[in-house]
């Protein structure tokens, strides 16, 4: 029965989060309130390592509070209900994209969605220059940048732009270059 | 044989990207624009900014998503369980292992100082990869203001992505599908052809 509890509080979980981690969280915290399946201090420690290690924040809590209530099952069947619902639809979405994508209105829509992406790259752009080239806003007084962090940025740059080096070699510099930059200096 | 090697490229691609991507859903992109646009052409740029599309309007995890579109375009609901499957080893045994040892996590320093490092660095690539992206995209000036707008609209009115990409999926299917609209694309002569979707399917 705990089995089908987990594996239906997070297909709704997943199934109602739109927008992914920011909006996942607050549901997340409703449901562990309302069941007492881990305690808030537990779910403290589950963001937090979620911010720190590569996984989602959603597969992350679900493998946990499965783990947590009914072992290594558990966490099995509840990160299956999270993922079900985005497989599902990803898929149909998918399958009428590609019959349609011969059709005047679908080429009109794309038409209309892809320059919008676009817009959506810079905004994440912006967004992660936010929490480490910059901070404050870049509209107001506020606004002050970090010489150490552009650094990275425009390191990263070049050795991607000019030396090609994969993204997984830059991740991993700038991981060791904050450390030496932001902790040691 | 052909097949088998797809899956094991997928399996293996998407546990680099499960095992490395720190910060979410777009740190996610340079990667998978270097492995399957750019290096193995299995998808086309048009093609990664409409996942991108999709993956942004539907509920659940971005990468979970975004995984299983890709994973699907290259070998069907097979390659989809095998890419989802491949980018959710590495975050499931690092939490089982956390959920056994459990060992109160606090702020730690270095972590924090490697995360600084980590966001400056992807900033880069993101950025890189949406030029890739913007160049075949941005054609004309109509499409320039539309990436404009829903930067705007998601930066400093603070609109859900979600909501960007309808509003545009409207606005494109009123220009296009009803007015069909044709826009002169940069660098194209007046008397040239424009290439569009549009000029493509009237051909035909």
């Amino acid at each position: 029965m705990i089995f089908l509890q987990l594996f239906w509080t997070f297909f709704k979980i997943s199934f109602l989060g739109f927008g992914g981690g920011y909006v996942i969280v607050p549901l997340l915290e409703a449901e562990i309130s309302q069941n007492a399946w881990i305690t808030q201090n537990e779910f403290a420690d589950i963001v937090a390592v979620s911010q720190m290690t590569p996984g989602p924040i959603g597969i992350n809590a679900a493998t946990f509070i499965g783990i947590r209530t009914a072992g290594i099952f558990g966490g099995i069947t509840a990160s299956i209900g999270m993922i079900l619902p985005s497989l599902i639809l990803v898929i149909i979405v998918a399958h009428v994209m590609d019959r349609f994508k011969e059709s005047r209105i679908m080429q009109s829509i794309l038409q209309g969605i892809r320059p919008a992406v676009i817009g959506l790259i810079g905004f994440a752009v912006l967004f992660f220059a936010s929490m480490s080239i910059f901070s404050g806003s870049l509209l107001d007084e506020t606004f002050s940048l970090s010489f150490k962090g552009l650094g990275i940025f425009f390191l990263i740059l070049i050795l991607t732009v000019k030396f090609k080096i994969h993204p997984i070699s830059s991740i991993a510099l700038s991981a060791l270059l904050g450390i030496v930059l932001f902790h040691f200096l | 044989m052909e097949q088998s090697r797809h899956f094991l490229i997928l399996f293996r691609t998407f546990l680099k990207i499960g095992a490395f991507t720190l910060g979410g859903g777009y740190a996610m992109l340079p990667l998978m624009e270097r492995e399957f646009v750019s290096r193995r052409r299995w998808i086309t740029e048009e093609e990664m900014v409409d996942i991108i599309a999709v993956v942004q309007s539907l509920p659940g995890i971005i990468a979970v998503k975004a995984s299983v579109f890709i994973g699907w375009k290259v070998a069907g609901i097979m390659g989809a369980l095998t890419a989802v499957i491949g980018l959710l080893i590495p975050s499931i045994s690092m939490i089982t292992l956390f959920a056994y040892l459990y060992v109160s996590i606090q702020d730690n320093p270095l972590v924090q100082s490697l995360f600084i490092g980590v966001r400056s660095g992807v900033t880069a690539l993101i950025l890189l990869a949406g030029i890739k992206l913007g160049k075949k995209v941005l054609t004309d000036w109509l499409s320039v203001l539309l990436a404009a707008v829903s930067l705007a609209a998601v930066w400093l009115l603070d609109i859900h992505a979600g909501l960007v990409i309808i509003a545009a999926a409207f606005i494109g299917y009123t220009l296009f599908g009803v007015f069909r609209l044709n826009i002169k694309a940069f660098g194209k002569r007046k008397t040239g052809k424009v290439q569009s979707i549009h000029g493509k399917e009237d051909e035909s």
